[in-house]
């Protein structure tokens, strides 16, 4: 008997129209956990990197959490994966709600879909029953109204619906997958729509084993009570309505303008009363103690959810308040886009207006106030109509299809993505390691165990030390003792820290737990409840499987450079892993590859970024270390592929 | 009067939909307790909890397995509470042919609510403990019974009336004639 997990997967395949349920080796389970793990796994084996995103043999992976569906709180979010268009790299995409734990209990840990369907389909998973149906009549739905019609339809409010909306449909870049309010960012979306699944509906009863009941269940009690207690979990801004944070410190429009005195108490109050005149309730994701998402219902207008900074990135790009973002959201999610990265391509677009890079002729009846704008824009990209088409590619791509000088105006994506809107003075060695190699696309999604800032006195940072029992060493309690300057600690300890950050969140994307109670949460306050210490014991006692925290170390370790390895066969080098040239305005080169460099070595990763034969064999990856050799990626005497990758690179701009 | 009552505590789960988030951990929790042996599965389809949802329409009402029912009723009754709108359906706790809530998975046997009252009896329910928003909260009321003897004496009393209201629509003979039917089965 399996325990914690089911031990099946499912196939899809669009093409054939055919499903099969296929029994999992455990072992597989030891090495890579589940999630994210689990589906870089499948895509090493199965997506070799002449497979293009478009492709019928890209996969589209649903990989549920290790520890989803179990009694641990919080463990809800489900990883989805493939080859995205934007960058040829993984698609790295998370969703929290229910989908993850509803599919163990449906009987499978992933669901793998291949090929294409001819027409717009969707899937309907009821256990063992497997069905690919008609979706005619799905065609250009909403994403949340999608879900309602197929609980309808199938006759049952249990059924976990993950749908795209019409951007999907169109394979917009941008396009997210949405289930209820909860969303899977950066670009699966347009893999959905490519492949013309309109949904996944599933549903599952199911029992999942647990290895030691009575102890996992009373651990999990009092973690439950613990998150609910703790101001260290779950997402403060549901409750506090302060925001000057992201406000007076990250970049509005284009990612261009500070607005250092935004925030005022006259507005806090302002907002917060439109916030509470219109919000619904604050709800919870699957045997979740906090209940981060905002409701907002607005007459006549459609119901949506919202959480942290997502409220934000419509109104600083578009230059407006938040009722505007209050407009746009519940317009966005039914239409299936992407909150962070959307607003950043139109605010792109608009900025190439006003300087007369785009036109009239580009833009026909473009109206005259920034938000008007924003729904002009976003109606164009949702349907690839006119501007819309070339936008809908997202920032970098967009630039050089518009030409014209517009490439200058791209300058805040990495590996061709668009970042978070920051724009800062002095170069912190930290962010510039985790933005500049950080394969998880955003900030968001590899920072966070480390504080991002020091306490000002010895007594404020040893009173935070005492109950500090995140650190997986403590050296990191060293560190933070005597770090006095933001950007001012050794090479060794930044090394340390990004690492610590990086780990927590491929473990929590392997087990499905939320970055919110846990990897995203502890540089805020340190008191958070999950970390490298309880997360093993809540593993075995879930599935019986030895693990400490040494191993559950070294399984990061294994899916971190895992896919580095898919990425890399994939043509990620050095010269890619880049910030945006103006995210600081102060930038050092010389100072900056060295510690790239030292990075690299502490990775166990080449000059290039490649992971070693000598790394990948420690960790059980040697089959990697093998096909990256024989593709040339790597070769014997250890040096690296650049210069062959240089020069196609160059082949293909002279192109 | 005193004399032929006695104590009883009812236990109760007051249940508060506005406060309720939709996690479900109730549905969960009240699943690892039934499971046999305890906590050693987990499956919100085995639980005598469920919390109706309807995000669209901001719905979330957590029920407990009542009373099982052979006839399905007619469901459609819809019911408005603070300007929204509930089907009938959501607040009802019956396991009943015309859906799934409230039945074993595997072999369609009904669930029932036990108040966590069995084996051996929990201070208060695990849906209870396990929810964190105050959507559940527990209750323990005294209430006054009559003695059993008081309570005996009045089921006889009911009994006689009964009857004698049989024989008034149907005749002596007619009521006679059934009851020595019933006494040959």
């Amino acid at each position: 008997m399996r325990y914690g997990e089911t031990g099946f997967v499912l196939e899809i395949d669009l093409t054939e129209g055919s499903s099969e349920k296929v029994a999992t080796d455990p072992k597989s389970t030891e090495l890579f956990i589940g999630g994210q793990g689990t589906a870089a796994k499948i895509l090493w084996d199965r997506v070799p990197p002449e497979v293009e995103a478009f492709s019928p043999d890209n996969l589209l992976i649903f990989s549920a959490g290790l520890l989803h569906a179990t009694p641990v709180p919080g463990a809800n979010r489900v990883a989805v994966n493939t080859i995205s268009p934007q960058t040829n790299l993984m698609s790295h995409s998370l969703m929290g709600g229910f989908f993850g734990p509803e599919m163990k209990h449906a009987g499978y840990d992933q669901i793998i879909i291949r090929g294409k369907s001819p027409e717009l389909v969707y899937l309907y998973i009821n256990n063992d029953q497997v069905e690919i149906r008609d979706a005619a009549h799905l065609k250009g739905k909403g994403t949340t109204e999608t879900g309602d019609l197929l609980k309808k339809e199938l006759k049952d409010d249990k059924i976990q619906v993950a749908a795209i909306g019409l951007a999907g449909e169109n394979r917009v870049f941008m396009a997210s997958i949405d289930h209820g309010h909860s969303s899977a960012s950066r670009g699966v979306g347009v893999i959905m729509g490519d492949k013309k699944l309109k949904a996944i509906a599933v549903r599952g009863t199911k029992d999942i084993n647990i290895a030691h009941p009575e102890a996992l269940f009373m651990a999990c009690l009092d973690l439950h009570k613990k998150i609910a207690d703790s101001d260290g979990c779950g997402d403060w801004m549901a409750y506090d309505e302060d925001d000057s944070f992201h406000h007076n410190h990250f970049a509005w429009g284009n990612a261009r303008t500070r607005r250092k005195d935004f925030w005022s108490k006259e507005l806090e109050d302002r907002w917060k009363k439109l916030k509470y005149d219109n919000m619904d309730r604050q709800t919870s994701c699957y045997n979740c103690p906090k209940n981060c998402r905002n409701v907002i219902s607005r007459p006549g207008k459609k119901r949506f959810g919202y959480k942290c900074y997502g409220k934000d990135t419509y109104h600083m790009a578009a230059f407006k308040e938040l009722d505007f973002s209050y407009d746009i959201l519940g317009v966005a999610q039914e239409y299936g886009l992407d909150s962070y990265s959307t607003p950043q391509v139109m605010a792109f677009a608009l900025e190439l207006y006003e300087d007369g890079i785009l036109t009239d002729t580009d833009m026909p009846g473009l109206p005259a106030d920034s938000g008007d704008r924003f729904f002009y824009l976003m109606e164009k990209i949702v349907r690839r109509e006119g501007i819309g088409d070339i936008l809908a590619d997202g920032v970098y791509h967009a630039a050089r299809r518009i030409g014209k000088g517009a490439e200058a105006y791209d300058h805040n994506t990495t590996k061709k993505f668009e970042q978070l809107p920051i724009k800062l003075g002095k170069v912190n060695p930290a962010y510039f390691l985790m933005i500049a190699t950080g394969e998880k696309m955003s900030i968001t999604q590899i920072e966070g165990s480390f504080p991002q800032d020091p306490l000002p006195t010895m007594a404020e940072r040893k009173e935070f030390v005492k109950n500090w029992t995140a650190p997986p060493d403590d050296k990191f309690k060293e560190y933070f003792l005597n770090w006095e300057k933001r950007n001012v600690m050794s090479n060794q300890a930044f090394c340390d820290i990004v690492d610590w950050n990086e780990a927590m969140h491929y473990i929590d994307d392997a087990t499905g737990l939320c970055g919110f109670v846990s990897s995203f949460r502890g540089q805020f306050g340190g008191d958070v409840a999950y970390n490298i210490h309880n997360i093993p014991v809540l593993i075995h006692l879930a599935t019986g499987i030895d693990m400490d925290k040494d191993k559950l170390w070294k399984t990061f370790q294994r899916n971190r450079t895992l896919i580095r390895a898919i990425n890399g066969r994939r043509g990620l080098r050095r010269k890619d892993e880049r910030p945006p040239e103006d995210h600081w305005a102060v930038r050092d080169e010389e100072i900056e590859q060295k510690l790239l460099d030292e990075y690299y070595e502490f990775k166990g990763w080449n000059k290039e970024g490649i992971p070693t034969r000598k790394t990948l064999d420690r960790l059980g990856l040697s089959h990697v270390g093998e096909d990256l050799l024989k593709r040339g990626v790597l070769t014997d005497d250890g040096t690296d592929s650049a210069t062959k990758y240089e020069v196609s690179e160059q082949m293909i701009s002279n192109a | 009067m005193t004399d032929d009552r006695t104590k009883k505590i009812i236990r109760q789960i007051k249940v508060d939909i506005n406060k309720c988030s939709g996690c479900r951990s109730c549905e969960m929790a009240c699943s690892a307790l039934h499971a046999d042996p305890k906590y050693s599965s987990i499956n919100p389809a085995r639980s005598r909890i469920r919390v109706y949802m309807d995000e669209i329409r901001d719905l979330y009402v957590p029920v407990r397995g009542g009373a099982y029912t052979r006839t399905e009723c007619e469901g459609r009754s819809r019911y408005t509470l603070d300007g929204k709108e509930y089907p009938e359906c959501s607040f009802c706790q019956a396991s009943c042919p015309s859906r799934n809530h409230f039945k074993e998975p595997y072999s369609g046997f009904p669930l029932k609510c036990d108040m966590c009252a069995n084996d051996p009896s929990l201070s208060e329910p695990l849906c209870v403990q396990v929810c964190q928003f105050d959507a559940l909260t527990y209750e323990e009321k005294s209430e006054e019974m009559m003695a059993d003897e008081t309570r005996q004496n009045n089921d006889l009393k009911t009994l006689v009336l009964a009857c004698e209201s049989l024989v008034k629509k149907h005749g002596e003979k007619k009521v006679m004639k059934a009851f020595l039917q019933l006494s040959k089965h």
